[in-house]
């Protein structure tokens, strides 16, 4: 458990400009007591690493609805890797089919979330992910 | 440097001066120990304070001022966002980075957002500790925005050596400003949106404003005719507030800003008023500190029974205020 808030980034990448989950989301997690850096739509993975190392975020939130997960999480993934952030926990929210579940969990991303999912359960996983 | 993050962060290692900022918002035991080894090599950056209402720009106008400030690599600029937590809750939604997305991939520029978190003085105290170890880094400038909406924030635009107040065409939040006082703490004043309409009588209210606080600019008018009241207005040593048009998104009147910014702190070190500056700025920072150590030692010495009981002869009328405090301070009614 850290001494401090819980710091979350909360990104979209890709070209889809479709952003209320991605505010939905922030806007639970600030409610429950964390700090969210929203980052706002359209940017790229070297972007959202950037900011991600900058922030000192716990946590990276992914919105990504244009089918583009397959590309865009890993190469997060690596960028924050390679910057030395291998203790960042990164969660998707989005549509994410069923068969690509296996594989982003194997690249190390902790909570995939689809349409319907609580925002009660993603705090939770937070904290779980977290060690608190 | 004999601790690691502090040798880490002088080298120019973005992740160890990003966890060690984390560690000194916190106020943990190890930030403290970096900050002690960080603190010789403090005092040279510029910090500037960008602060106004909410929807004025500001963030907007960081973007394009911290763009001018990279024109030919020049400078290596470091920017504090500072937005509000929410009293409920305690978390935060900092939306700064949105209007900063121009910054990205530029590794000349590091942007911190801060959330503003509990306690009055808290914020001003962990802004100046942050400040400390971007300038240690080399950070210069360092541009602090806040929201210009209570004392919290303006205890933090009083860190800077010049404060930017930034206002907007139509937000009729003239009196606001005048409320939080922000308005006496500014050294450059900057109507952004400038290509809004309404934008001369936002300048008019500023001017008049103005001319309250720096009697030395008067004009008045007597039976028609106008007159200059003072002589100080001709004083160089006098530094009166200019004001700026820009349209931050465009980038219109930025140059000029960064200008008026140069100007102030070269006025500052003509006038000897940087080292005054800093030298009340590290008095105060000095003072929140030793009122926290009080209050923290105060906490760990009084017992909770103890208090209990003080604060329910309070409630029950048969102690005042007054006599309880001293009670607890000092174990003596009076």
């Amino acid at each position: 458990m850290k001494a401090g808030k819980i710091r979350v980034l909360v990104a979209k990448p890709g070209l889809d400009g479709h952003d209320r989950g991605a505010k939905v989301v922030a806007r639970a997690l600030r409610d429950a007591g964390m700090e969210v850096i929203y980052t706002g739509l359209r940017q790229t993975p070297e972007m959202i690493a950037e900011a991600a190392l900058q922030e000192d975020v716990d946590v990276v939130g992914l919105s990504i609805l244009s089918g583009a997960h397959m590309a865009l999480a890993p190469r997060v993934l690596e960028l924050l890797h390679a910057g030395g952030q291998t203790d960042v926990k990164v969660f998707i929210g989005g549509i994410i089919p069923d068969e690509d579940l296996p594989r982003l969990k194997e690249l190390g991303v902790v909570g995939i979330y689809g349409p319907g999912a609580s925002t009660e359960d993603i705090v939770r996983d937070i904290r779980a992910a977290l060690g608190g | 440097m004999t601790t690691a993050p502090a040798a880490a962060v002088v080298s120019g290692n973005r992740l160890a001066l990003a966890r060690l900022l984390t560690e000194v918002e916190d106020n943990t035991a190890g930030g403290r120990e970096a900050l002690r080894e960080l603190f010789p090599r403090t005092g040279r950056a510029h910090l500037i304070g960008i602060t106004g209402a909410p929807g004025t720009g500001k963030s907007s106008l960081v973007n394009s001022l911290a763009r001018n400030y990279r024109l030919g690599n020049r400078k290596r600029v470091a920017i504090v966002a500072v937005d509000p937590s929410s009293p409920f809750s305690g978390g935060a939604l900092l939306g700064d980075r949105v209007r900063m997305r121009d910054l990205s991939g530029d590794d000349g520029i590091f942007i911190r957002s801060m959330a503003s978190r509990g306690s009055l003085g808290g914020l001003a105290q962990a802004t100046a500790a942050m400040t400390h170890v971007f300038d240690a880094a080399g950070y210069d400038p360092i541009i602090i925005e806040t929201v210009g909406a209570g004392q919290g924030e303006v205890e933090v635009a009083r860190l800077a050596h010049t404060t930017v107040v930034v206002e907007a065409p139509g937000l009729g939040d003239e009196i606001q400003a005048i409320k939080a006082g922000i308005l006496e703490a500014a050294d450059i004043l900057v109507v952004n949106k400038a290509d809004r309409p309404g934008v001369e009588n936002t300048e008019r209210a500023l001017k008049s404003m103005l001319e309250l606080g720096h009697p030395s600019r008067q004009s008045i008018r007597h039976h028609g005719e106008s007159m200059q009241m003072g002589h100080e207005a001709m004083d160089p040593d006098v530094w009166i507030p200019p004001i700026l048009r820009t349209v931050a998104t465009e980038g219109t009147g930025v140059p000029e800003l960064a200008a008026e910014i140069e100007r102030h702190a070269e006025h500052l070190r003509r006038t000897g008023a940087w080292a005054e500056r800093e030298r009340q700025r590290l008095q105060a920072e000095l003072e929140s500190l030793v009122q926290q150590s009080l209050v923290r030692d105060f906490r760990e010495r009084v017992k909770e029974e103890q208090y209990t009981k003080i604060l329910g002869d309070v409630f029950r009328r048969v102690l005042s205020p007054w006599d309880a405090a001293k009670l607890l301070v000092d174990g003596k009614r009076r």
